[in-house]
Order: structure tokens, then sequence, then C-alpha cells
């Protein structure tokens, strides 16, 4: 439990269920960062607040990359197997309808039987995947 | 305010919100996500509380707002119909948990990093988009043969 943070974690997991429930009450949408991106490609639809959605996370992150980059980490996994884990999570998320964000904090929040089996398979699916690396010493 | 401003305005403030959450609770740190998986290693358990903190407000926010006949901005709430556990749910969850656990990045983490401008996050997303996209195209040639042989009216 090295890098344990209790409370950054808690207060961020708040300020993302504000942000869910705001798209709700006013856009009656789903605050799924994988159904907001597919709805951008083409066939586009509703393309005004999906832009505004997704160009206010990245200007959060041109922020923080500014003011605290330390906010933002990079990935231990090499170019070849980041396209790979890429097209895996492009793949998945479109077959399964869904990602962390519109399966495990939306779905789970309003109950439903099919995000919670989603999150469940993707949590199983990615410690799974951990400990087989740690198992073979890494990736390649 | 027209309908549609106050619903671009509404998506602005809730990506907003969503960014600053994933940035400040250590999601956009794929080194932090990896150690949440890694359940039977050095086992590092804050993304369990992102979860609890969001579900916990949203569950919340959701029977609140569901109270309404419509949302604010729009003449419908598009929120999915309940449906069946199938294969098609859970094998593309299963692909998307191997890939998160390979790269430490899901779709949000990794679209808010972007602008670190690291060569990996790139990769990542862009891979991320075709992946998308081929499923897409794949999906929708499935469905036109049986298009075809319906009948018409």
């Amino acid at each position: 439990m090295a890098d344990f943070s209790p409370w950054p974690a808690l207060a961020g997991g708040v300020l993302i269920g504000c942000a869910a429930t705001v798209l709700l009450w006013v856009n009656g949408r789903i605050a799924g960062i994988c159904g907001v991106l597919a709805g951008l490609l083409p066939p586009r639809s509703d393309w005004l607040w999906r832009t505004g959605f997704l160009g206010a996370l990245l200007f959060t992150g041109l922020l923080a990359a500014l003011v605290f980059p330390e906010a933002i980490g990079a990935s231990p996994a090499s170019l070849p197997w980041l396209a790979v884990a890429g097209l895996l999570v492009g793949v998945g998320t479109r077959l399964g309808n869904g990602c962390t964000s519109g399966h495990g904090v939306c779905g789970i929040s309003r109950l439903s039987p099919r995000s919670i089996a989603a999150t469940a398979t993707f949590v199983g699916f990615g410690v799974l995947t951990v400990a087989l690396v740690r198992t073979f010493g890494g990736l390649p | 305010m027209t309908a549609a401003r106050l619903r671009a305005l509404g998506a602005i403030a809730a990506g907003l919100l969503f960014g600053a959450g994933l940035l400040l609770s250590g999601m956009t740190r794929p080194a932090k996500v990896l150690g949440f998986l890694d359940v039977f290693g050095d086992w590092d358990p804050s993304l369990l509380l992102v979860m609890a903190g969001a579900i916990g407000v949203h569950a919340l926010g959701y029977r609140l707002v569901r109270r309404r006949a419509v949302p604010l901005a729009d003449v419908r709430f598009w929120v999915p119909e309940r449906g069946a556990i199938d294969a098609r749910l859970l094998f593309g969850s299963a692909l998307f948990g191997v890939g998160w656990g390979l790269a430490g990045y899901c779709p949000g983490p990794a679209l808010v990093s972007l602008a670190s401008a690291a060569p990996g996050v790139l990769v990542f997303v862009l891979a991320l988009i075709l992946g998308s996209k081929l499923t897409a195209a794949l999906g929708e040639r499935e469905v036109r043969p049986s298009e075809a042989t319906a009948p018409r009216v």
C-alpha cells in the first residue's frame, strides 16, 4: 500500500459524481466517456454538447500540464503495447457499450445489472492481466 | 438562453468537473491505476475510494434528477433501457479489462492525459479510436443482411 491516498481519491470521486449528475440534470445524458466519444465519430450525432464535454475534459488536462504536471503520469508500457492496449480498449468498450465511467460510475449508481456485470468483468480481467504481467516479470 | 446553448454549457461544466476529478484522484497516473489492479502485489486501494465517492454522489444525484419528467434542457432522458447481460457485453468488458491492465489507461484519463503530449498516450488514444470505429463498422455490416431480408412495407 505504498501509494494509498484516500482523501484526494475520495474528493476526486465526489467531483466525478457531481459531473455525472450535472450532465444528467441539464442534458439528460449518461457521462460515459466512450459513449460521448463514440457519438463524435462519424456518423456524428449531437456534436455540440459532446464537443463541449470532451473539450472541457481536454482543457483540464492542459491546465494541469501547465500548473501541476505531476498530476499526469506516463504509462510504463512500451509504444507497441500501448497500441495493443488502446485497440483492446476501443473494441472492448464499443462491444460492451461502456467503460469505467459509463458502467462503473453511472451504471452502478442506478443499479443497472448490465453495468454491475460489466464492471466486475473489466476489473476482474484488469486484475488478472496485471497479475500475469507481474508473473512473467513485466511486458516484453 | 436556447436549449442547445444550455446543453453546451451543461456539458462544459460536467467536463470540467469530470477532468478535475480524474486529475485530483490520481486516475491520470497509470502507475496508480495499475497499483489498484495489482491486488496480489503492492495493492493501492485508492481507486475504490474514487468509485465510492463518485457512486455515492451520483446514486443520490440520479434519484433526485430522475424525479423530474425531463432534463433541464432536453425533451427526454437518454438513459439506456435495462437489457440482458449477454456474451457481447461480457466479452467486450473482458477485452477492455485486458487493455486497461496492460496500459493503466481507461478512456477518460487517457483523454485528459493527451495534454502531456507524451507519445505513449497519443498512440493509445489513436488505437482506441481506431478500435472503436472498426467495431462499429463491422457491427453495421452484421446488421445489413437482416435488414435486406426484412419485409418491406
